[in-house]
């Protein structure tokens, strides 16, 4: 394609990404480093049903002039990203120094929300991935092998927990888990155990957690690979076949090099999702046993007083997370890309 | 008999009449965000009841409103022109300066509210409360008969008489509790908090003043009630506790007034759990005389960024969402405590009327108590499941309040 015309093919696709992706970035990095002014108190008397009192407010017009004169807030640089509620190295320093053991190490890190919420968030991610690549994979070779008139059936109902609003699926996976519910009534009777409950263990929540997040995102890998085993060559199996290679075999040798591609491609979109795991730590009102990133930013966002510094340098650090998370393969495409020129 | 009947037909089409005349609005948009609880369901009726030509009245009543009332009030004109809100919820207001003074309204139009309704700051009126609520003590009275004890006054007896009814075998978990991580366990934290004679932050500052001994005293409380709780109760908010309370799982519990009223009034509540309800007033703690509880009123605002004429449509549709005339029904008079004139307290306000005269302290209107409110319901979580001390969680709490606090600029 020529210069020109590529430019213009590109212009409208270039202009949105710089309206919808770039600015908004551009938009928190500078609301991670500007924290609101700080509050001028006044004393006053305040009235009410209950009587009067003399409590501390804000001196509205104090502040009103003050935020006139730096309309961006205070500058405060990289101060929150180091915070306690974030990267709070001060305190990792501090634990590095005090204790003993690397259990003692981890067991406060653990206290820091940023390093509780990686922790989990990195657990659920490296085992949520391969597991569904895995389910997604060999739904596709069973529904592959079936007879063409209960196909169309068999896949809809595979594709079902993708269909399913995330919240909403959580929730019900919610209800069935509770103590009272179906399947938490069945895991109590089966371990014997009446006082048994999946919502109060962090173990058996943590489980549920990737459990949900298996079954919700499996059909996105199965509906990929179902295409990509329509081109599997026949002339190859056929010859493999023929060889007397047992189905496993077949698999191994012929389809799975075959879809190789589309592997990587589910696993690169399935880390980026799973690294933001949301609706269900909401759905399942898991917040005492597991929190993500993206719900710290919910969490600052939803309290009485919004914090809006603190959510936009979390958000960064998602981003950052996320770049992190994706170098390995950023850089192989980036060499592909050398090669070939 | 006709012209009897004649009467009553005039009559009631005279008082329709003036109900609409009350609302008197000529143009205008009122928008209202609020909680979504019963009585306050019935206030947004009363405001929507003004629409009609060319006044548009909408309400978006959602128990996620705080999470939205401020980001729909800051821009100009404001998508919500006002915001039903508790004194908890209007510092958030207050602090980013999106709530109008009031008093010229209050001249004109508010000749029907009462003195003691007007939240006065500084001197100015900010808002316009119409009930009162606090959290008190729900109970069974047929399960305590079975065992034989009067109801608890305080915690101390309520843990007693849970035990007895557990050793009995009459139910497992007897106890109740919106426990939930987040807002609500910081809430109940705050409750034991005050009745142990704590402050929060050090005297006149914003300094956090919750790692003292009537923190480390009100954790143990929580945490020996939450051992007669159904195991789940870090999962569960107000409205998961009144289920298994309806279930009858649950024989004692610690429940908002607000919500009390219609505690038994769903489908399918087994009739003993309807005729054993009973309200009583809040629990104290330690030996304590103030009530481990707090105060709360509800209330409205009218939005800063918004023309004078939406300001005035929007006073005048919430005027007539809490319209004295509304109270003749039964059904709404027994809602809640309201601060309206000619309320007589029903059966259902004994708890926080009792709240009212045991002292208790009002919940703090300071502007960092919101910061606290959350750092409280993000760490106590670790306590409460037995992997840290009370020590531990409170410094930790102090810890989380301080960088949140530096962050918003208050210390």
């Amino acid at each position: 394609m020529k210069h020109k015309t590529f430019f213009w093919f590109f212009l409208p696709t270039g202009l949105a990404m710089l309206v919808f992706i770039a600015a908004p970035i551009v938009s928190v990095v500078m609301q991670s480093m500007f924290l609101p002014i700080e509050a001028v108190l006044v004393e006053t008397e305040n009235c009410g049903p209950f009587g009067c009192k003399t409590e501390t407010t804000i001196d509205q017009e104090a502040t009103a002039k003050l935020r006139e004169a730096n309309p961006l807030g205070r500058f405060a640089g990289l101060e929150v990203y180091f915070d306690r509620g974030h990267l709070a190295t001060s305190e990792v320093a501090e634990a590095w120094n005090t204790s003993e053991s690397w259990g003692a190490f981890f067991a406060e890190l653990r206290d820091l929300p940023f390093y509780r919420a990686i922790a989990f968030t990195l657990t659920y991610t490296f085992v949520c991935t391969p597991l569904l690549i895995a389910l997604g994979f060999a739904i596709a070779v069973a529904v592959n092998s079936l007879h063409r008139h209960l196909k169309g059936l068999v896949i809809f109902f595979s594709l079902l927990p993708m269909i399913v609003t995330p919240l909403v699926g959580s929730l019900i996976l919610f209800w069935m888990i509770d103590s009272r519910g179906i399947l938490g009534n069945f895991i109590s009777f089966l371990a014997n155990d009446p006082d048994l409950s999946l919502k109060a263990s962090t173990p058996l929540m943590w489980t549920s957690l990737i459990v949900y997040g298996i079954w919700s995102s499996a059909p996105f890998a199965f509906v990929v690979f179902y295409a990509g085993l329509q081109t599997v060559p026949q002339d190859t199996l056929e010859s493999a076949q023929i060889d007397g290679a047992t189905r496993w075999q077949q698999i191994r040798y012929v389809t799975i090099p075959h879809i190789m591609p589309l592997v990587t491609f589910v696993a690169l979109i399935q880390l980026m999702d799973n690294f933001r795991v949301f609706e269900p730590i909401v759905g399942f009102n898991a917040e005492a046993h597991a929190t993500s990133l993206s719900w710290i930013i919910f969490n600052d966002l939803g309290g009485e007083t919004r914090q809006l510094g603190a959510a936009a340098t979390t958000s960064v650090l998602t981003i950052l997370g996320v770049a992190i998370l994706l170098s390995p393969v950023l850089v192989r495409t980036w060499r592909d890309f050398r090669g070939r020129t | 008999m006709i012209k009897k009947l004649l009467l009553a037909s005039v009559l009631a089409l005279a008082t329709s009449a003036t109900a609409h005349a009350a609302c008197d609005i000529s143009s205008g948009r009122v928008s209202v965000v609020g909680n979504e609880f019963p009585a306050i369901q019935t206030v947004g009726k009363g405001a929507m009841a003004c629409a009609g030509d060319g006044v548009e009245v909408k309400t978006n009543l959602t128990a996620d409103h705080q999470k939205i009332n401020l980001a729909g009030m800051q821009g100009n004109p404001a998508e919500y022109t006002s915001a039903i809100i508790a004194n908890s919820s209007i510092v958030a207001l207050m602090n980013e300066d999106v709530i109008r003074p009031l008093d010229d309204l209050v001249a004109k139009y508010g000749g029907s509210l009462k003195k003691n309704q007007l939240i006065t700051i500084n001197g100015k009126v900010m808002a316009v409360a119409f009930m009162a609520n606090a959290q008190h003590l729900v109970y069974r009275a047929d399960v305590l008969e079975k065992i034989g004890v009067e109801p608890p006054k305080t915690y101390e007896d309520m843990l007693a008489a849970a035990k007895m009814i557990r050793e009995k075998g009459i139910l497992q978990n007897p106890v109740g509790g919106a426990y939930k991580a987040g807002w609500n366990l910081a809430q109940e934290f705050n409750n034991m908090f005050l009745g142990y004679g704590g402050s929060h932050f050090k005297d006149g500052s914003a300094m956090p003043n919750v790692n003292s001994e009537a923190g480390v005293k009100a954790l143990n409380m929580m945490k020996a009630l939450s051992e007669y709780m159904n195991p789940d109760f870090l999962t569960h908010d107000s409205n998961a506790t009144n289920a298994e309370y309806r279930a009858g799982n649950v024989a004692l519990m610690n429940m908002w007034g607000s919500r009390a009223a219609t505690m038994t009034d769903a489908d399918g509540v087994p009739q003993e759990v309807i005729d054993g309800f009973k309200i009583a007033g809040p629990m104290t703690v330690g030996g304590g005389s103030t009530a481990a509880s707090t105060l709360w009123w509800d209330g409205w605002t009218v939005a800063k960024n918004i023309s004078d004429a939406d300001a005035e449509a929007t006073f005048k549709a919430m005027m007539n969402g809490i319209d004295p005339a509304m109270l003749k029904d039964a059904e709404v008079a027994k809602q809640a405590v309201w601060l309206i004139d000619g309320y007589e307290p029903t059966a259902a306000a004994t708890g926080v009327f009792a709240a009212a005269q045991m002292n208790t302290i009002p919940y703090p209107m300071l502007p960092y108590m919101g910061l606290m409110h959350t750092a409280l319901g993000a760490e106590l979580a670790d306590f409460m499941q037995g992997k840290e001390s009370a020590e531990q969680a409170l410094a930790d709490v102090e810890a989380a309040y301080t960088a949140a606090a530096k962050e918003n600029g208050y210390l």
